[in-house]
């Protein structure tokens, strides 16, 4: 008899694939093409070139309040980019550079955080939720989409970010269980940006890492170095790739940081310190990345230039498109709250419209 | 035709739509091989799989969020809520997410979903049990909610909520469930949502009620025509959202005088609600100021003072008579 034996231990793997240098480990080095690699930073710079851009319209009164991914690129392009077009992307609301590589048009997510509902109506066919604000809660509907990929037999996976912050939530306990239990084919992606908001990592959980929550739930945990793109990419390529296999679900712990303030409502100064930033800032993932490729041959001053004036180009473009939107109109309040407006919206719109042109 | 009980009309109804429509999906606590705690779902998952009849942890927020998106990739959950009591962790959902997903993509994604949950009180249950709070769910922006009265409406009502395109927060009386029996047709109908319906003519007052309160009016009305000659127009409102006012208004136009009955808290309940419309649309034809017959603005006492607490007939004819004699 063996009156106490130990039923369960357990390690947390940590990925790292390129160091700050912008060197790679070769044996862990994901396959991925020179032209692939190409696109990757392409993208990664214009979401950078964007995110700064939508911040000056913001302080200029052109957009509202909205949340930055500058130092976040890494983490969540990083894993978007394994993604298939016939693969689900549940995201949060700070995966602007994810929502780029899905396709999205950049007018559209400046008509979002100008305020306009219209914003939201993402084309048809791109697999891609609409932002969720609320923290937390959106992961039970990628359990859900996922439970249907399996069911209906389709070979795809869906892919949900959230912040530390969020597993805190009681949603995120529910959805992990939900996800262990039905073997739903979801990655799980959150980005540890180590603030919710004000709230330091060491404040919102007592928990070494994020990545060891998900062995309660019966599924994969694994760390990775968030500010490495190629780490998050290769572990997010082969969880996906679990995941439409029927091999379940798998957490993944990209640790980052928000080199910005929270939202362009809140000041960051008044929670850490600017060393911090700045020893955070020196781990850039777009610079990590671009100092990899110079090594490989596959960036230069000239193109790295030509990278960001296209980068800029394309931003011009689509912010002129975006001026150009035609005036959201009142009646849109009414549309889309049930597929047939009801009787009693009609009237409501109704007594709005004629008010509206002095009839009443 | 066979005389069924409400559970049994929404058991038939479940698998008549599951049948017709290889989409609709059942999901919930003790749905499957339990059949539900008050065998709502019995025999379904014997008969449709675990793939389609699924046992889920006990997470309502869960079961409600995972409905959302079972709904975006294109099935149509059925999922049922224990007791209504037990919602508030899935209200989160609901009020965030169900109800405003078609808005948030501007019809891209829907949530073509019904939530079944037993409601209110009158069965001797433990606290939480016996809430009836149809107002809340009323309130948000986006959900119908329908509560059916008698085994012929949940039947058609619910095959309603199923095919409807939005989410559906269908409250059953727990009250009702196996309290009556009457003849419900074997093959599948529709009962609208969006439509009230006139259950008793009379011409001196409109009682308005839904749910296990409908019995409630109906005995008062009974009992006003036999003891004091006052004919009750009883009201079935049926969908609580989107209401049908019309026909509501069209009764007290007619009668003049008009009783809501509910047994949700008095403060903020539906009846507040229907009280303002007809001081809106209809206040030149009243003869006296609209009467409100609820549950009091306390917590649903247990078992032993529960018969205080929920309106019965005694308290409607009292009411109507208030109105009568105003």
């Amino acid at each position: 008899m063996t009156p106490i034996s130990t039923l369960v231990s357990y390690s947390v793997e940590r990925v790292k694939v390129m160091n700050e240098e912008g060197v790679v480990d070769a044996t862990l080095m994901p396959e991925l093409s020179p032209e692939q690699i190409k696109a990757l930073y392409r993208h990664m710079v214009l979401t950078r070139q964007f995110d700064e851009r939508m911040f000056k319209m913001q302080r200029q009164g052109r957009l509202g309040t909205l949340a930055r991914v500058a130092g976040q690129e890494g983490a969540h392009m990083g894993a978007a980019f394994a993604l298939r077009p016939e693969d689900w992307l549940v995201p949060a609301f700070r995966e602007t550079g994810a929502l780029l590589l899905r396709g999205l048009p950049m007018e559209q997510l400046l008509q979002y955080w100008s305020g306009d509902e219209r914003g939201g109506a993402f084309p048809h066919g791109l697999c891609t939720l609409p932002i969720a604000i609320p923290v937390g809660t959106h992961m039970l509907h990628a359990v859900g989409i996922g439970w249907s990929l399996r069911t209906s037999n389709q070979k795809a996976a869906v892919l949900t970010f959230f912040g530390e912050g969020a597993t805190s939530e009681g949603d995120f306990n529910e959805a992990m269980n939900m996800a262990g239990v039905f073997q739903a084919p979801v990655v799980f992606v959150c980005q540890n940006n180590q603030y919710a908001i004000s709230v330091p990592y060491t404040k919102q959980t007592a928990s070494c890492t994020v990545a060891q929550k998900a062995l309660a739930y019966g599924m994969t945990g694994i760390q990775v170095d968030g500010n490495d793109v190629f780490a998050v990419y290769r572990v997010t390529h082969e969880a996906l790739e679990r995941a439409r296999s029927g091999l379940g679900p798998t957490l993944i712990e990209a640790s980052t940081y928000r080199v910005t303030d929270h939202t362009t409502s809140d000041d960051a100064r008044r929670y850490r310190s600017e060393e911090e930033v700045e020893k955070w800032k020196k781990r850039d993932p777009i610079e990590r990345l671009g100092r990899y490729m110079r090594d490989a041959g596959l960036l230069d001053d000239e193109e790295a230039a030509g990278v960001l004036a296209d980068a800029d180009k394309e931003i011009a473009v689509a912010v002129t498109a975006f001026e150009a939107i035609e005036p959201i109109r009142p009646e849109e309040i009414f549309k889309h709250v049930f597929a047939e407006i009801t009787p009693p919206l009609a009237e409501q719109r109704d007594a709005l419209l004629t008010r509206l042109q002095g009839g009443n | 035709m066979a005389r069924l009980n409400m559970v049994e009309a929404i058991d038939q109804a479940l698998q008549q739509e599951m049948q017709r429509d290889p989409s609709v999906v059942i999901l919930g606590e003790d749905v499957g091989r339990d059949g539900g705690v008050f065998r709502v779902t019995d025999g379904l998952v014997q008969r449709f799989g675990e793939d389609r009849v699924i046992d889920t942890p006990l997470a309502e927020s869960g079961i409600v969020g995972m409905a959302i998106g079972m709904a975006i990739a294109g099935y149509r959950p059925v999922a049922e809520i224990q007791f209504a009591g037990f919602a508030y962790p899935a209200y989160d959902q609901l009020v965030s997410h169900a109800s405003r997903m078609r808005n948030r993509s501007r019809g891209e994604f829907t949530v073509p979903m019904v939530v079944r949950m037993p409601y209110g009180g009158g069965i001797r249950a433990l606290e939480h049990h016996s809430e009836s709070m149809e107002a809340v769910f009323v309130h948000v922006p986006g959900l119908k909610v329908v509560i059916p009265a008698d085994p012929y409406d949940a039947k058609g009502l619910l095959v309603a909520a199923v095919r409807d395109p939005d989410p559906v927060i269908f409250m059953e009386p727990a009250r009702v469930y196996r309290a009556i029996k009457m003849e419900v047709p074997e093959e599948p109908y529709v009962v609208p949502l969006g439509k009230a319906r006139v259950v008793r003519p009379g011409a001196d007052v409109t009682v308005i009620a839904w749910g296990a309160q409908l019995r409630v009016a109906r005995e008062a009305a009974d009992r006003l025509a036999g003891e004091a000659g006052i004919e009750a127009e009883v009201v079935d409102v049926r969908t609580l959202s989107p209401c049908d006012h019309d026909t509501i208004i069209e009764s007290v136009k007619k009668t003049g005088r008009a009783v809501v009955v509910h047994e949700a808290p008095r403060t903020c309940g539906f009846a507040a609600e229907i009280s303002s419309q007809i001081m809106e649309r209809a206040l030149l034809h009243l003869k006296a100021p609209v009467n409100r017959v609820t549950g009091f603005d306390t917590i649903p006492p247990l078992a032993k003072l529960e018969d205080y607490y929920q309106p019965d007939a005694a308290r409607v004819v009292d009411a109507v008579k208030a109105v009568v004699e105003f």
